[in-house]
């Protein structure tokens, strides 16, 4: 890894919005890169999860929302299970998601962004979550229309996608919920 | 033994079969089942991907609803699971968190509903030897690699479902009901899990090692506790084979279709039609009365 280290930035502030967002404090990490040894998608992705860490130590923050890693990890939580400080990476991966879209970071491969929004309306909704509803409107947003188009007929033969959403879910909770997260 | 049920939003989706084999499963050995009525969604990753308060009040919303029912939480998806535990986890921890979330809510949950998976059920309430003494098949020795996945297993003190690193409540069932549970390393590998249809090319990889690893260990099929496993490691096999070559054939079952299968139930009961992978060789096997 090579970090460029400039001395101009703002100090400290996107370890600061972890922090608050997460309750997690990195400044403890001794970069021991168990975390990085155990990510399955380190192979994968061009920032490795202990690099992150590192960077956010050095305030190196503009790149750390741009990494691909904030929209590949699968919040397996090996990374947590294994660190020796305790320190709850997973949770650090959720703060920067937000932070990525607070501050408009690029929507990277796959647009996972539009993805969660698709499946928290369909949630939002009808209470729980409508698979055809959500796919439609994901595929319409990134326009992967042929995309997995040879499984929908098994899947359909199969009862393994419902045509229609659920109407028996009790929304008193969600509308609050939905509510408060919007204040 | 009667327990509140969550069966998540998948179960009404891509893991009928889920639904149906917990319920043929749970029937069969006397375990009540009482489905939480209205229950809402748990909001999984796309949740805490977007707000912790949202990841924790969604969750909290079911639990209430179990709280006022009087009676202890089963669950059988893995994601909904972890996420019940998370949010009693913190409730319990953080009284600043507790108090937001019964803001949402507008009701107080203090985070004291149980919370099991229904496999820990199995063991907890009914246990290995009386479980064996109900089987009236058995799985003659048919070789099962358990896979655990992520979210039943981890973080460790917030599930406390077993080992995180070499979990065995799966190996259990699989051996009381006559099978052979493989040694295999990727026991807590991820398979993708939520990427199913945003980073399919990571589910493919990831899937791809996990079931690579099931075969070369010996396996003659996966035995799972998740829905989101479930369909990863099924239904992208023809994507495995088309991306990488490597042509698997093996089916992909949840446990409580095989413990069906020893308790006599019949497969179309279970929704072993429903696997991409045929599990005909298994459902063969199994039909030899012990």
């Amino acid at each position: 890894m090579t970090i460029v280290i400039s001395k101009d930035k703002k100090a400290d502030s996107l370890i600061n919005d972890v922090r608050e967002i997460s309750g997690v404090d990195v400044r403890s990490c001794l970069q021991c890169k168990k975390c990085t040894n155990g990510c399955p998608v380190t192979g994968l992705a061009i920032v490795p999860p202990s690099e992150i860490i590192r960077r956010l130590q050095l305030n190196q923050e503009d790149d750390i929302l741009e990494s691909d890693l904030v929209w590949m990890c699968a919040s397996c939580e090996t990374c947590f299970t294994r660190c020796p400080m305790k320190i709850d990476m997973a949770s650090v991966m959720d703060a920067l998601r937000i932070m990525a879209v607070k501050k408009k970071a690029s929507k990277q491969k796959g647009n996972v962004r539009l993805f969660n929004k698709s499946f928290l309306t369909t949630v939002r909704l009808f209470g729980r979550t409508y698979d055809l509803g959500m796919i439609a409107a994901y595929k319409a947003g990134t326009s992967s229309y042929l995309q997995d188009t040879d499984k929908f007929p098994m899947m359909l033969r199969k009862g393994k996608i419902a045509l229609l959403p659920s109407f028996v879910a009790d929304k008193k909770y969600i509308k609050r919920i939905f509510k408060k997260k919007n204040d | 033994m009667k327990y509140a049920y969550y069966p998540g939003c998948s179960a009404e989706s891509t893991a009928r079969d889920q639904y149906m084999s917990v319920n043929e499963v749970a029937k069969a050995l006397n375990i009540e089942l009482a489905e939480i009525k209205g229950w809402t969604c748990c909001g999984s990753t796309p949740a805490h991907h977007t707000g912790k308060l949202l990841s924790l009040a969604l969750p909290a919303a079911n639990l209430l609803m179990v709280k006022k029912m009087g009676l202890d939480m089963v669950v059988f998806c893995a994601a909904c699971y972890n996420r019940m535990k998370a949010a009693n986890h913190e409730i319990k921890a953080n009284p600043e968190i507790r108090k937001k979330v019964s803001e949402a809510l507008g009701e107080d949950y203090d985070g004291s509903v149980n919370v099991y998976h229904f496999v820990e059920v199995l063991l907890k309430d009914i246990g290995a030897a009386k479980l064996k003494k109900a089987f009236t098949h058995s799985l003659n020795g048919l070789k099962v690699s358990s896979y655990y996945g992520c979210l039943l297993v981890r973080p460790r003190d917030v599930t406390n479902f077993d080992d995180p690193e070499n979990p065995t409540i799966i190996d259990t069932l699989i051996t009381t009901m006559g099978g052979e549970s493989i040694d295999w390393p990727h026991k807590v590998e991820c398979c993708g899990g939520g990427f199913a249809l945003t980073r399919t090319d990571i589910v493919v990889e990831l899937s791809n090692s996990v079931l690579g690893m099931a075969k070369t260990s010996g396996a003659q099929c996966v035995a799972v506790a998740c829905p989101m496993c479930q369909i990863n490691l099924d239904m992208r096999q023809s994507d495995i084979l088309k991306a990488k070559g490597n042509d698997y054939n093996l089916p992909v079952v949840y446990i409580t279709q095989l413990l069906g299968l020893c308790l006599g139930i019949s497969s179309k009961k279970l929704g072993m039609d429903k696997c991409v992978v045929s599990p005909k060789p298994i459902i063969e096997l199994s039909r030899e009365v012990v």
